[in-house]
């Protein structure tokens, strides 16, 4: 097994005869932390959604640790409106759900927090713990899984006192605050015990002390999880700070990729956040 | 938030239930003089099995369903084609005459009651592949339409000898006891708490709060929103087989939308994810729709008729009634929460507190 545990071929996502993602490689290394960097609207959140199964790519093939997870060519209506690139080189049709993909180990949050509101804290974790269940719905319904119902709970109570929010656990999850609630959703995702966490503008709505926190936080979640983390950020500090590696997007298309001091001097990535000046 | 002793609380809990266990003794030992009240409990108690299903699926799941009156049916006329009397049978298909291999098979009550549970968890089961896909106003819509060809079906000449069409089924066996249908309410919603409280149920809440969310939890949600919805036919068939029970003599128009409409008034009166609020919603309702019979007779003071007071009027009130409680307790009497001794004791508190501060003379003026 190689060390790749993410790569993306040739992903294009086209809605209509908008193009979303067009023809985006990319790839993550185990242990490795990875940003996905660029403008609003470059198709950041989308690849995100092809990468965990919400939306189908049009075209291109994802591969999860060395299996391919996802593969879609043009096909029916698509197959005129079509306007990527590397048409026909992908004739296989695989498409794992959400749930299974999850269940492989790619867990995610999301851009606009999307806790179980209703629901405490301790539940939101709980519940994610549920996808591995081994009894049926009859011996769990007659409590016959007494076991491993502690399990489940004991292994959630662990994880909110390593995330910092077991005192929080009978509060109900909306009544959080910001910052709280961010690290509630990743400590939700953990709960699935992901090989690899996608995390989708985790500092966003934080202020620069917590910002700042929050890159300890992700080293010691890799370090202590054994994670491999590809995350869509703005905030150039962090990004800079804790990337091994950052790809860039501006309208669907990977307009450069490297370190951080690369990127940082690359004149196409200042062109795209700062305009280039017209000459007329 | 005050709080009581939990020893409190269990002997409260414990008290309510001798009462209970203590009236319905006392019905049944006077039943001939009080046959009206315990009707009324019984039709209260399997409404309430119906509504804590309905809730289970739509308060807890957030699948918005209204074939409940279908499902009713299947566990209503299997149990009933299964328990009319061997002997009966003739009587009851005067007309069409029955099919052969109905005229001896006859079952004991438990087994036909289970029996048109699984029935109707099946037919939930086929119903739900096509149906569980479409999401909230959809999905009601087509449930509607399946809950509507059930009752068709039921009544389609082309099963006179099995179902006898239109004329219905008479002379079902009543109830041993008064007790037993209490009993196996009791059960069924006991086992639906359970469900509710399980990691399944966690899930369905899940997938009532987010979809996307439960998705990206590893949840298969059609595998859960399936499971959701046989389970909750199943105890709609099985409450419909108390109904048949109940009546003693059902035909197709018994179950038609409106006594689903019955069910989720239940459910949206007591409060959607509230399963005491659904329970105590069922027997509010049922014997609120009595109390207010006074409204339908005819009413003279003094030797005037006083205006409107005739058949049918009891009807218009309740709906003002209702009305009236959706408008102000727009999420049911307990919301999504649970009846506890806690909350009720608290209510008496701030009661109390309210009174005070209103009778003059009596305030608390260090307090104000």
């Amino acid at each position: 097994m190689s060390d790749q545990v993410l790569s993306l071929e040739d992903i294009t996502m086209q809605f209509g005869g908008v193009v979303a993602v067009n023809n985006l490689s990319l790839e993550v290394n185990k242990g490795e932390i990875v940003a996905l960097i660029g403008p609003n609207g470059a198709g950041k959140t989308t690849a995100f959604n092809v990468i965990t199964g919400v939306y189908a790519p049009t075209n291109g093939k994802v591969s999860f640790q060395d299996k391919p997870i996802i593969s879609n060519f043009p096909q029916g209506k698509m197959k005129k409106l079509y306007s990527g690139e590397n048409n026909g080189k992908y004739t296989e049709l695989i498409r794992k759900t959400p749930d299974v993909i999850t269940k492989l180990g790619v867990a995610r949050t999301f851009q606009n927090i999307r806790l179980f509101k209703n629901l405490t804290v301790f539940d939101n974790v709980l519940i994610a713990k549920h996808m591995n269940i081994k009894s049926n719905v009859f011996s769990a319904t007659l409590r016959l899984n007494h076991k491993e119902e502690q399990t489940m709970r004991k292994e959630s109570m662990e994880l909110l006192e390593i995330l910092g929010l077991a005192h929080l656990k009978d509060e109900i999850s909306s009544s959080l605050p910001y910052g709280q609630q961010r690290k509630l959703e990743i400590a939700r995702a953990l709960a699935t015990k992901p090989s690899l966490l996608l995390l989708d503008e985790p500092a966003a709505g934080m202020n620069p002390h917590e910002t700042h926190d929050l890159t300890a936080f992700i080293r010691m979640l890799k370090d202590d999880f054994h994670l491999t983390v590809l995350m869509i950020e703005h905030h150039m500090n962090l990004v800079m700070e804790i990337s091994d590696r950052i790809y860039v997007l501006d309208f669907g298309k990977l307009i450069a990729s490297g370190t951080p001091a690369d990127i940082q001097s690359n004149q196409r990535v200042i062109d795209a956040y700062l305009g280039v000046a017209d000459d007329e | 938030m005050m709080k009581m002793k939990k020893s409190t609380k269990i002997i409260l809990s414990v008290l309510i239930l001798i009462a209970a266990v203590a009236a319905l003794w006392f019905l049944d030992a006077n039943k001939n003089q009080y046959s009206y009240a315990i009707s009324i409990l019984q039709r209260s108690a399997i409404y309430a099995i119906a509504a804590v299903a309905m809730n289970m699926l739509t308060g807890f799941t957030g699948l918005f369903s209204l074939g409940q009156a279908g499902f009713m049916a299947i566990g209503a006329y299997t149990v009933a084609i299964l328990t009319i009397p061997v002997e009966m049978r003739a009587n009851v298909y005067y007309i069409n005459g029955i099919a052969d291999f109905l005229a001896n098979l006859s079952l004991p009550f438990w087994a036909a009651l289970i029996l048109g549970g699984v029935l109707a968890a099946m037919v939930g089961f086929f119903v739900g592949i096509p149906v569980l896909r479409l999401k909230s106003d959809y999905l009601a819509i087509a449930t509607l339409g399946f809950s509507e060809i059930i009752r068709a079906i039921i009544a389609a000449p082309q099963l006179d000898r099995i179902t006898n069409g239109s004329y219905g089924l008479k002379s079902i066996p009543a109830f041993g006891s008064i007790f037993e249908v209490f009993f196996i309410a009791g059960i069924c919603i006991l086992l639906m708490i359970l469900v509710i409280n399980s990691s399944y149920g966690r899930a369905f809440k899940a997938i009532k709060e987010d979809e996307t969310a439960a998705q990206a939890m590893g949840i298969n949600l059609f595998k859960h929103k399936s499971m959701s919805f046989i389970i909750s036919c199943f105890f709609t068939g099985i409450a419909g087989g108390l109904l048949a029970v109940f009546m003693r003599s059902i035909d197709s128009k018994t179950f038609q939308i409106v006594l689903t409409y019955d069910v989720l008034l239940i459910v949206v009166l007591g409060g959607l994810g509230s399963i005491t609020g659904s329970v105590i919603g069922a027997f509010l309702m049922t014997a609120g729709r009595e109390w207010l019979r006074f409204f339908d007779n005819p009413l003279v003071i003094g030797g005037f008729q006083v205006p409107l007071f005739r058949t049918g009027f009891r009807m218009v009130i309740f709906s003002l009634i209702l009305m009236a409680v959706v408008l102000y307790y727009r999420k049911g009497l307990f919301g999504d929460k649970e009846f506890t001794w806690d909350r009720m004791y608290n209510y008496f508190i701030r009661l109390r507190d309210r009174i005070r501060r209103k009778t003059p003379g009596r305030e608390d003026k260090g307090n104000v």
